[in-house]
């Protein structure tokens, strides 16, 4: 019996990461509420493993380097969105805001 | 049209739905239950790709834990109540440029470039193997991995407790 993955085209899912990252790319660019940035980048996050998922599934034979490296991105997201909300909060409680905007002491 | 395909097609759209959803979702909350959708629909891109373990850490570390905890960083910083008038920047028609850009560049390279089409090349690769491979070949990696999250976790913990004198 054919696999699920031999009726549908490596394309297919290069097509749908590359509109996910796009999106999250759009989001992290627009948006003002910090957390909302985050989630869009964990969006970019999500389409980068799908792309890592299809190359070993399509294409790296008996190697799944991909795989491997999808369960390091997730390992790595889940580090990053803990850090960025623990950082998130602080300048909630500093600031009073949870607008990357209105956080600009920085800018010159 | 095989039940595969139609079952990639639902997914692709409710991925997408889900992703359009976060970014364009006035109301936070919303957004990130939108992102839960999404996380799901990959999961089961997963499922499809042949990886159930994937999968299942997909549903439980992304659609379960980083939901919950972005869902609990709403909370703390009242991103559902206090939205502010306007949710994206002055800057977002530039953000549509670019991102625009970026997705047609993307997209041209997907449906420009050869991808190989064997049938007979999908590899699946089964929950022992991969278990296996993590922890002979990939074993430094690994750990330096839970080196990398005990100290986010640390981390995060010290950076968000409340300083001395502070209420």
């Amino acid at each position: 019996m054919e696999t699920a993955a031999e009726q549908i085209p490596l394309e297919s899912f290069l097509f749908v990461a590359a509109v996910l990252f796009s999106l999250g790319v759009y989001g992290v660019l627009s948006r003002r509420n910090a957390v909302q940035i985050i989630m869009s980048v964990e969006l970019m996050l999500n389409a980068v493993a799908v792309n890592f998922v299809a190359f070993a599934t399509y294409t790296d034979g008996e190697l799944f380097r991909g795989l491997i490296f999808a369960i390091f991105v997730i390992i790595i997201a889940a580090a990053e969105v803990g850090l960025a909300l623990g950082i998130i909060l602080r300048v909630f409680r500093n600031r009073a805001t949870a607008n990357v905007d209105e956080v600009d002491q920085l800018k010159w | 049209m095989t039940i595969a395909e139609i079952v990639f097609y639902l997914l692709a759209a409710l991925a997408i739905i889900g992703g359009l959803g976060v970014v364009t979702m006035p109301n936070v909350v919303h957004a990130a239950l939108f992102l839960i959708l999404s996380l799901l629909a990959v999961a089961g891109f997963y499922i499809l790709l042949s990886s159930e373990f994937l999968a299942l850490v997909q549903v439980l570390i992304y659609a379960g834990a980083v939901a919950t905890i972005i869902l609990f960083g709403l909370m703390l910083t009242r991103g559902g109540r206090d939205m502010p008038a306007v949710p994206v920047s002055a800057q977002w028609p530039l953000a549509l440029v670019s991102a625009g850009t970026l997705m047609v560049v993307l997209l041209t390279a997907v449906l420009d470039s050869e991808w190989p089409r064997d049938a007979g090349e999908v590899t699946l690769v089964s929950v022992n193997t991969l278990g296996g491979a993590l922890f002979r070949d990939w074993l430094l990696p690994f750990e330096v991995a839970s080196v990398v999250l005990l100290v986010a976790l640390i981390g995060a913990v010290v950076i968000s407790r409340p300083e001395e004198g502070e209420a």
